[in-house]
């Protein structure tokens, strides 16, 4: 029996260089990831669930990154980590894996680019000292994340985020007047119908059917979209405003209630599907998507 | 009077599913009654799905006999039939290389069947579709920025004419293409493009205002 695990990368957005990119993504994880403890005894395997016991890290040998070179005119001129656009007008690229040791792991050339022996070389070093670099970066990143997690503080995607940027999304919190609520809960529960009559027996039909009560109306009615949008957009305004609201809503119902019953034909304009037409008898065809 | 549900919503049943987050926005149709008009979600996406009867810009990735291949930026790559050119017939066939840039408008997208594109339309007039001269520089940017550049009297549009004349072609799968006199003027008018996605209008005038004033 062995463990088997699955790494799945999610490109959200990129300017370029996905190749390097993702392999951080990926053997980062790889280092962060934490596996059930188990303990084997002769035959017997024993797997131990997260709450029983802490799971443990997978055996990561090495750390091995990516380093991308983009070469233009037939490799006069060499970019390190090329853009989205120096990508689209590069000659060629070599992809260079190197893992702190500077032991080469991977050397991928695509492009047809011809490259002479001091141009790899020259990139090999460049790879050495960036792979330096970011692997320094790694290791105290994930040591970061193991103190704090240690010490209860807050940790994960949402907290590395940054929030002082144009592009992240921020909701600032409103306070909510309470003050009036209980008078405004009195009114509505003054105005309100009186609730409908409760039949407490059961009438008997045959054996296994019986009925309580004479069914009322649906009370709640057919909602009309406009009525639904308009619930949604004030949803963030005062209180006092939703309390008014359902006392139209419930009040409009009732008027409503007879037009809904014939339901305006509600055209979707993003739906690929043909218009379906079904004939009823003795209704007018009603058009359907 | 008449409902419409717009992108990002979605009918269930008696109700409405909202499918995008995004702002919910609001169109009066003609001041009718009040349960009319057309509501819809303003959502910011980069990603673009093919829809039927949108103008984009494809690229030509492959000839196959009488077909050829675009890539609009969806999951899936466009066909388009030689014939659907302007005055194209057997004899007389549109010169499009590998590589090229067309402008066009899908005549069936959805999500079961490879879409299709073409540079007619229903009259058989090219009305600006068809291919994208040379020169010029074609760009990336949200779906969200080319709305707001496609809407009627676009301020954006009108303040970067006055700055030097351009050629510009806006698809609706978030792709530009700019052409100007010299390169320097193009590249001006793609970085004042881009930018615009985060600038308020009081910075893109003072941004312009620097240009106009060299």
């Amino acid at each position: 029996q062995v463990w088997q695990i699955r790494l799945d990368l999610h490109l959200l957005n990129h300017d370029g260089n996905i190749t390097d990119a993702a392999s951080i993504a990926g053997i980062v994880a790889l280092c962060h990831f934490r596996r059930p403890d188990v303990a084997v005894q002769g035959e017997e395997v024993t797997v131990y669930t997260p709450e029983e016991r802490d799971p443990v890290p997978l055996s990561i040998h090495h750390i091995p990154i990516c380093v991308s070179f983009a070469f233009f005119q037939q490799g006069t001129y060499l970019l390190v980590d090329p853009s989205e656009r120096e990508e689209c007008v590069m000659d060629g690229v070599l992809v260079i894996a190197m893992n702190k040791h500077q032991e080469i792991c991977t050397i991928q050339s695509s492009g047809g680019i011809m490259l002479v022996k001091d141009q790899v070389l020259r990139c090999s070093k460049i790879t050495a000292v960036k792979v330096a670099e970011i692997t320094e970066l790694i290791q105290k990143a994930l040591e970061n994340d193991q103190k704090v997690r240690k010490e209860g503080g807050k940790f994960g995607f949402a907290e590395s985020i940054p929030n002082q940027k144009i592009t992240a999304f921020k909701m600032e919190s409103a306070a909510v007047d309470t003050s009036n609520v209980e008078e405004q809960a009195e009114e509505i529960i003054a105005k309100a119908d009186p609730p409908s009559e409760v039949f407490a027996k059961p009438i008997l039909h045959t054996p296994g059917t019986a009925q309580i009560g004479e069914g009322i109306e649906n009370s709640w009615g057919e909602l009309e979209e406009s009525e639904k949008e308009e619930a949604v957009e004030e949803e963030g305004e005062s209180e006092e405003a939703p309390a008014s609201d359902c006392q139209k809503m419930e009040t409009e119902e009732t008027s409503t209630m007879k037009e809904t019953n014939k339901d305006e034909p509600i055209v979707l304009s993003d739906s690929e599907e043909e218009e379906v037409v079904i004939l009823e008898p003795q209704e007018l065809p009603r058009r359907t998507r | 009077g008449r409902l419409l549900c717009g992108p990002g919503l979605r009918r269930s049943g008696t109700g409405l599913l909202v499918t995008k987050c995004g702002l919910l926005r609001h169109r009066q149709a003609g001041g009718a009654a009040p349960a009319s008009g057309a509501y819809w979600v303003d959502s910011q996406q980069k990603r673009y799905v093919p829809v039927k009867g949108d103008h984009v810009i494809g690229i030509v990735t492959a000839k196959a006999g009488d077909v050829f291949k675009l890539d609009v930026g969806g999951s899936e790559q466009a066909s388009l039939s030689y014939l659907a050119f302007e005055g194209a017939t057997k004899r007389n066939r549109p010169n499009v290389q590998v590589g090229d840039l067309v402008y066009g408008q899908f005549l069936v997208a959805n999500k079961d069947m490879e879409p299709e594109m073409v540079c007619i339309d229903s009259h058989g007039r090219s009305s600006g579709m068809g291919i994208i001269g040379q020169d010029g520089f074609l760009f990336k940017v949200s779906l969200g920025l080319i709305r707001k550049l496609l809407a009627p009297k676009c301020e954006i549009i009108q303040e970067l004419s006055q700055l030097y004349p351009f050629e510009l072609v806006l698809g609706m799968n978030g792709r530009i293409w700019v052409k100007a006199k010299t390169v320097q003027q193009t590249l001006i008018i793609v970085n004042i493009l881009e930018a615009c996605e985060y600038m308020t209008a009081e910075q893109r005038r003072q941004v312009l205002a620097k240009f106009s004033g060299n």
